[in-house]
């Protein structure tokens, strides 16, 4: 009997065994080891880099030697980003991020709701494929194509003319501010390809929204009375709106901070990236483009806590 | 009179399944209604064709005289309590509740007047600050209630209004809903699969099957005389009785149907039909046995304290020839 003893608890043997037998009796052991990798990530990556660029923004430049002192505290960098030349960057990058954000809303709206509502099965893979395809292509591609088509040989200028409509391409161009010589060289033409090129990042959250809609919450609007008109202002918009708020976030923020997309395509004013770019490269002025870094930080935390208390979270 | 709701011929088709075929219903005014069946009998895409969420591909429907066919649900005056409540998550509850007064741009004190009146009604008075959320079913249930109630419809549909409750809450709440019905004389349409709760609540019932109405009647008459096999089995614990066992019985060749409340256990010998005991289910106040009497079993619920043959005994099996109903259709 004793070399078949039946054994009810068996013993797992090796380390190995040990291991998984530990984290099962002290699973908050497993819970730390498991969070300690992006902790660390986050602690010290992410918030330390970003801790370190907020100090950097309160030293000052020497203005003849361009070396930094880091002795003492000042806000002069926060002063000079005060300066009208600075301040047009900030307005109108911040500008353009608005309209970038509102025009992305009301394109990518339709069609979130078509995928969410309406395509099934092979049609939604399609769906997803055409949404995210241009993210799977190199950015600076899709750029110069852009160019390729706002240019003033370009694409689009043949297309207008080939319907002996160029006059209103020229019309367009006209127009004080955001007109130019071509499309490429205007505020038009960037507005244009940042609507483009941030576009899945508002349509995917807003689908996302859509598709928890529950398909009875629409028949119990219309049940009591609504018009599809009011289901929609009053049921779906609201609904949909945590979806609105985190695509806006996305396409507000990578805006505020592209630098890439106003240099290729777009008048010579600068956006707040661009600043940051030149004030740390050939202008060797790391506190100001902190102080610039800021500006965007700044702006999205304010966003977001005007989002918060809009109500735009509660229905998550 | 006119009906309050009549479907006359129709037909909902999704590509080839036909999920209503050619149904006919005349639902009187101030009627409980319940509709029957199993699922994909059918019986939520009529209630949904009422409601106007889906229109019929045949067939005509009249609301109180009115023509209702290719009517969008928003200009009916016809109210839902959906199965899983939908209640709007964004909204309170009052605003839930007085979401129909807001569309129709009613005056707030009004609106508030109206839904804390409707949810008195249903005993959630003081409720109206929540979100649904924190609600528990039950009460969701009963939000969902005032909300389809508070613009007084001349129609409220149930779509398995009670499916998702607990025993306890379920029979409450049929008591509930009936007594409600009563005293606002609104015409209930309700939807369900359980025959205890079709036939306990409502005056009448319609049994769906495979798209199309089996048989409308009194919860007694759908019970005691069912029409068709299909309705025997689905509302009772009915015995059902091939031919060739009718024929031997009263020389009729028809099915039969046989409630097992009215069989009696009979000595083997002078019985008409016999067989073993095949199983013993105790009930609390009934014991139901099954016999094999041979092509077939027989249930039978006998009363608890009587002395009962073991498994694997043969018994006879004894009934009033009254109780013994013929069915009229083949099916």
């Amino acid at each position: 009997m004793t070399t078949t003893a039946l054994a009810i608890t068996e013993r797992r043997p090796g380390l190995l065994g040990w291991l998984s037998d530990q984290f099962w009796r002290h699973p908050g052991i497993f819970v730390l080891l498991l969070l300690t990798p992006p902790l660390l990530w986050l602690g010290i990556v992410y918030i330390g880099s970003l801790l370190a660029l907020l100090f950097q923004s309160f030293f000052a430049i020497d203005e003849f030697s361009g070396i930094v002192d880091y002795s003492t505290l000042t806000l002069k960098s926060y002063a000079e980003l005060l300066r009208p030349a600075n301040l047009d960057i900030i307005v109108r990058t911040v500008v353009m991020s608005a309209l970038v954000t509102l025009a992305s809303a009301v394109i990518a709206f339709p069609i979130a709701y078509m995928a969410a509502r309406y395509v099934r099965g092979k049609w939604k893979a399609l769906f997803y494929l055409g949404i995210m395809l241009p993210l799977w292509s190199s950015y600076l591609v899709k750029i110069y194509a852009w160019k390729l088509i706002l240019a003033k040989e370009g694409i689009l200028t043949w297309v207008f003319e080939s319907l002996h409509i160029g006059f209103v391409l020229d019309w367009i161009l006209a127009i004080p501010v955001i007109g130019g010589n071509s499309l490429s060289v205007s505020y038009i033409g960037t507005f244009l390809v940042f609507v483009y090129v941030w576009m899945p990042f508002m349509i995917l959250p807003i689908q996302a929204s859509l598709e928890r809609v529950p398909v009875n919450l629409i028949d119990a609007s219309s049940d009591l009375g609504a018009t599809p008109q009011q289901t929609f202002r009053k049921v779906i918009f609201p609904l949909a709106l945590p979806g609105i708020i985190a695509g806006s976030i996305f396409t507000f923020s990578l805006t505020l901070g592209d630098y890439i997309i106003p240099q290729i395509i777009g008048s010579s004013r600068l956006f707040i990236g661009q600043a940051v770019y030149a004030q740390q490269g050939t202008a060797g002025n790391i506190p100001l483009a902190a102080a610039f870094t800021v500006v965007p930080i700044v702006i999205m935390g304010l966003y977001l806590w005007m989002a918060k208390r809009q109500g735009a979270f509660d229905a998550l | 009179m006119t009906a309050a709701v009549s479907l006359q011929g129709v037909s909902r088709h999704f590509g080839i399944i036909k999920a209503m075929d050619e149904v006919n219903l005349e639902i009187a005014s101030g009627e409980f209604f319940a509709m029957l069946g199993p699922s994909g009998s059918g019986k939520t895409t009529c209630l949904r064709v009422i409601a106007g969420f889906e229109q019929p591909t045949h067939g005509h429907i009249e609301i109180f005289g009115e023509n209702a066919t290719g009517v969008p649900p928003y200009r009916r005056n016809v109210n839902t309590v959906f199965q899983d409540y939908a209640l709007f998550p964004h909204l309170n509850v009052l605003d839930n509740v007085a979401y129909s007064l807001m569309l129709k741009k009613a005056a707030r004190a009004e609106r508030r007047k109206a839904a804390e009146a409707a949810l008195d009604m249903v005993k959630l008075a003081g409720y109206g600050t929540r979100r649904p959320s924190e609600l528990s079913g039950g009460q969701r249930q009963r939000v969902a209630l005032a909300r389809a109630l508070v613009n007084r419809p001349k129609v409220l549909l149930l779509d398995e209004p009670l499916g998702a409750l607990d025993l306890k809450l379920r029979e409450s709440m049929q008591e509930e809903l009936k007594s409600l019905q009563k005293a606002l004389g609104i015409t209930f349409i309700f939807v369900t699969h359980d025959q205890g709760e079709a036939l306990s609540m409502a005056d009448r019932v319609a049994v769906f099957s495979g798209g199309r109405v089996m048989q409308v009647g009194t919860p007694e008459e759908i019970y005691s005389k069912p029409n068709s096999r299909f309705v025997a089995d689905f509302v009772g614990s009915s015995n059902i009785l091939n031919p060739d066992q009718v024929s031997t019985l009263t020389g009729e060749r028809r099915w039969g149907s046989l409630r097992s409340e009215a069989v009696r256990l009979a000595p083997e010998a002078g019985s008409a039909l016999a067989g073993t005991v095949a199983t013993k289910n105790y009930l609390g106040a009934m014991t139901r046995l099954g016999i094999d009497i041979g092509g077939g079993s027989i249930h039978a619920l006998v009363p608890s304290g009587q002395e009962l043959p073991d498994i694997g005994a043969r018994t006879g099996v004894a009934f009033e020839r009254s109780a013994l109903h013929l069915m009229e259709t083949e099916q």
